[in-house]
């Protein structure tokens, strides 16, 4: 019933124009980091578990202590729990850090094998998977950067420009009220996002990643020191994965959120569907 | 109303998609990538060359880790995977203090040698501290003070047509159907001459420990710490090093660990 008048509804509804808005290089590259994020997370979290532990500094204290985050189990009252410790604190996380269930059995190993590839420990095939893709990533990143500034991707769609920054205060009331408009080009609020991904959190994870190299370390002595020293560098390695994380669910939400065959199809075929206009209003009432 | 429903279904189903998605990961889907043997896999472990023909372009022939300063050093060397040799042979040897080791040097060399320790701490020593880069993602900062390779190989004459320089071992990390599988390793000629490639015999001012790999272990200090062969038995100087074990230039590289541990 509800599906009838829905229809009538949308057919009393003037629809927007349907543009050609995300080019092939745009879509491709955002399908194959995709692909690249889901196998680099989860291989990341298998070589995490390796050594469940960050540290600040150059080393790892084993005779002291300087450990930020902690995952692992220990025996309370004979009972055994799964704990995270961050900053000194510790929380109890039995069932999916540091003790997790299998159909197999009880595991007591850092993330559950639900969230590593390979399931259980097998560091050097995580090694091997998370470095195909690293340089997969690294490479679609740069083929990306070279056909942004070339296709006007960049400057069209992606730099804020002062009229972004002056709609910044509306767009974020926008979003608080759930208020999408579909337009040509990208929202501030959306700029913003993406800007902070492309070349902040790419170079970020890329560039602590290398540092963590001992070869790269020879290399460019200088990537050891920007971040403050090895140990430092794949802190913020792990950090800059957890921000990806928020980013998912966040990317995810806003695109159910706005329409998801819309923008769902502006990333598969690059037809995108705007918001109806006056222009298009008055077509209808014509 | 109706609008609300309609997206609100949307919502559910693409939720459920999305649930449906995250099911898949992690679980077992990807575990055929253990098999060593796997196509997949073998294909994803040759990016490793690019790898490392990478860096060589980026860091070339001599461009040295980081050394660090004395103060520094705020704890002992962390020993990790062979810390205590079992083999009759070893034991023989360390319980008279290494007195009648003698390195062996052989393969494509001009003047087949061995050394004893007295006789490499004889020679030009070198001290660095440096970091040191577990595969498991740990790191430590110790003082090393060794003999240069380089010059040992200078001494014995390496032929034309030596490409990888294997190190033999003392220690096993398991026994196979034919017995205890030794340790071993290789590196090429540019990390062997590289001038912070030393024998190790000497850590943190003290004679190296036993279990960090007395009587002497080599320190690549470019590459991870299982590259630093310990209780080094013998050096040999090969083409190549595709019969040797299982044919993948190192115990762990047998064991599915890239051979290029630079990264």
């Amino acid at each position: 019933m509800s599906d009838t008048s829905a229809r009538s509804d949308n057919a009393a509804r003037p629809k927007g124009r349907l543009i050609y808005r995300q080019n092939l290089v745009t879509r491709l590259t955002h399908w194959v980091w995709a692909i690249c994020m889901f196998f680099l997370l989860l291989s990341g979290l298998q070589i995490f578990n390796a050594r469940p532990q960050l540290f600040i500094g150059q080393e790892s204290g084993f005779e002291y202590n300087n450990a930020i985050l902690e995952i692992g189990s220990r025996a309370v009252d004979g009972q055994r729990i799964g704990y995270t410790t961050v900053f000194g604190q510790e929380f109890n996380t039995s069932g999916v850090l540091g003790l997790s269930e299998t159909p197999s059995g009880p595991r007591l190993r850092a993330f559950p094998e639900w969230a590593t590839i390979p399931s259980t420990q097998d560091l050097a095939t995580g090694r091997v998977v998370h470095f195909f893709f690293a340089w997969i990533f690294v490479g679609t990143l740069l083929i990306w950067l070279a056909f942004s500034l070339f296709n006007g991707h960049l400057a069209r769609d992606l730099i804020p420009y002062r009229r972004d920054f002056k709609n910044l205060p509306r767009d974020i009331a926008d979003h608080v009220r759930f208020r999408f408009t579909h337009a040509m080009t990208y929202s501030p609020l959306q700029k913003l996002a993406y800007i902070v991904v492309l070349f902040i959190l790419f170079p970020l994870i890329i560039l602590t990643g290398l540092a963590m190299s001992p070869g790269m370390n020879a290399a460019w002595p200088w990537i050891i020191d920007i971040f403050g020293g090895r140990q430092t560098a794949r802190t913020i390695h792990f950090l800059t994965m957890a921000a990806f994380v928020i980013f998912f669910f966040v990317h995810i939400f806003m695109v159910v959120a706005a329409g998801p065959i819309n923008e769902m199809r502006s990333m598969i075929t690059g037809r995108y569907r705007l918001s109806p206009t006056r222009d298009d209003d008055a077509e209808i009432s014509k | 109303m109706s609008r609300i429903l309609m997206s609100r279904r949307k919502f559910l189903r693409a939720g459920a998609a999305g649930l449906a998605a995250s099911s898949l990961a992690g679980c077992d889907q990807f575990d055929f990538l253990r098999d060593r043997n796997n196509g997949v896999r073998q294909a994803m472990i040759s990016v490793n060359e690019l790898t490392f023909q990478a860096q060589r372009l980026l860091m070339g022939r001599d461009a040295l880790a980081r050394e660090f300063s004395e103060t520094d050093i705020r704890q002992g060397q962390r020993p990790n995977g062979s810390t205590n040799p079992r083999t009759d042979e070893y034991l023989l040897m360390r319980n008279r203090e290494f007195a009648d080791y003698r390195l062996e040097i052989t393969g494509m060399v001009d003047r087949p040698t061995s050394f004893s320790v007295a006789e490499l701490q004889n020679m030009p020593s070198r001290t660095q501290i440096t970091r040191h880069d577990c595969v498991e993602g740990w790191s430590t900062i110790a003082k090393w003070t060794g003999t240069p390779l380089k010059a040992v190989l200078d001494q014995v004459g390496v032929q034309s047509g030596a490409n990888y320089v294997l190190f033999r071992c003392f220690d096993a990390l398991s026994n196979g159907l034919s017995g205890p599988e030794y340790y071993y390793e290789t590196i090429d000629m540019i990390d062997a001459n590289h001038p912070q490639t030393i024998l190790a015999y000497g850590l943190n001012e003290e004679p190296l420990p036993v279990a960090n790999g007395a009587p002497l272990r080599v320190r690549v200090e470019r590459q991870l710490g299982y590259k630093m062969a310990k209780y080094i038995k013998s050096i040999e100087l090969v083409a190549s090093f595709e019969n040797v074990e299982l044919g993948k230039g190192g115990y762990w590289e047998d064991r599915g660990y890239e051979w290029y541990a630079g990264i």
